[in-house]
């Protein structure tokens, strides 16, 4: 009973969290609302349509067909990320402009809404496939009845969801000039730990093998299922014992993604 | 006859790190919540391919925070899973659907 809304709060929390930060990331954007729900709707049908399927998607490419399905979404979410971060670059002044009236003007800047929704979808989609498959898989055969298991998927759920909301209404306290810059940072952490999970599915399924050794160990301070950890994974990208390449991964895309955001923003102030 | 001779040399050439590779195989069995075996030995500094087959009529999740992974394996499905370069240690793994009874550790000497 437990532990089925321990397993449906983990998988929901890096996802709420994600669409918690997106979601005060593009606060001042209009009609960002209605994308960010189209983009976590279609993840929940995604997921359910995925979930179906994940006997099938298993069997491909030699047992490693849900490596293959992952790496294509986080290549995706994180392609969307580093798009709206570049966009979110050249038109910082509009934004900061549009925050301080909001909602005065909301004709200007819309912006590339659709890759934020994108990147949302696509993180609904990687967790809430395995949440379904959980869930309906144990339904079946759950001495605890299909009522209490339901209950307390619910009820992990609606937890995960509530930490999104914390994050979100706890960046909403932050001044518009300052939110940018915090998201900013909080964006681009996301797509560290995109890449550095495109890292490790990459080698998992044996696809790069080069820095394939433990980068670190910090289990013994702060292990990755506990809550602090959990929620600094969603945040930040935490891993208690991440490969090399992971570290590589995380480190080298947060470089290149702020260098192409800075090369922009100063070319469109000289422009 | 020298032609036949060569081309097999050549296939064998090819198929020598196959049959290599295959030692580095090991298979792990899920049955009613339990894997089995529970206790895998394997070398150290060698990339090790995992092969997990799930017997029960639930999905499992193959994890494993000291190897850094994490699988799922659908009711009745295979998946294959490459660990290491290892270096000589105990790495725990469990299944994180249920993880009282499905637990397991990868021995690398």
């Amino acid at each position: 009973m437990f532990g089925t809304g321990l397993i449906v709060f983990r998988e929901t929390l890096e996802a709420a969290l994600f669409v918690g930060i997106v979601a005060a990331a593009t606060r001042s954007v209009p009609n960002r609302t209605r994308w960010l729900m189209l983009g976590a709707v279609a993840g929940m049908a995604g997921s359910l349509l995925m979930a179906t399927a994940m006997e099938q998607i298993s069997d491909w490419a030699n047992g490693l067909g849900q490596d293959l399905v992952n790496v294509v979404i986080l290549s995706v979410a994180l392609l969307m990320l580093t798009w709206h971060t570049i966009w979110v670059s050249t038109h910082a002044q509009e934004m900061t402009e549009d925050a301080r009236r909001l909602g005065a003007d909301a004709s200007q800047g819309v912006g590339p809404l659709w890759a934020v929704a994108l990147a949302v979808a696509m993180t609904v989609l990687r967790e809430g496939a395995e949440t379904v498959l959980f869930v309906a898989g144990f339904a079946s055969g759950s001495p605890e009845g299909i009522a209490t298991l339901m209950l307390s998927a619910t009820l992990g759920f609606l937890l995960g969801v509530a930490a999104g909301w914390l994050i979100y209404s706890g960046l909403g306290q932050v001044q518009p000039r300052r939110l940018f810059a915090i998201t900013n940072v909080l964006i681009l952490m996301l797509a560290g730990n995109l890449a550095s999970q495109l890292a490790r599915t990459l080698q998992q399924a044996d696809w790069l093998q080069w820095l394939s050794e433990r980068a670190w160990d910090s289990s013994a301070l702060l292990t990755n299922d506990s809550l602090i950890g959990m929620v600094l994974h969603g945040v930040i990208g935490y891993d208690a014992s991440p490969s090399q390449l992971q570290v590589l991964f995380y480190l080298l895309s947060i470089l290149l993604i702020s260098s192409a955001a800075r090369h922009m923003r100063l070319r469109s102030t000289t422009a | 006859m020298r032609k036949s001779f060569i081309s097999m040399a050549i296939i064998g050439a090819f198929l020598a790190p196959l049959a290599q590779a295959a030692d580095d195989e090991v298979t792990l069995i899920i049955k009613n919540h339990l894997f089995s075996p529970a206790e895998i030995k394997v070398p150290a500094n060698q990339r090790i391919k995992l092969s997990v087959h799930n017997q029960d009529s639930t999905p499992e999740e193959f994890e494993s925070h000291s190897l850094n992974r994490e699988k799922l394996i659908p009711a009745g499905a295979k998946a294959v899973i490459y660990i290491g370069p290892l270096k000589s240690g105990r790495y725990d793994f469990f299944g994180e659907f249920n993880p009282t009874t499905a637990k397991g550790v990868v021995i690398a000497e």
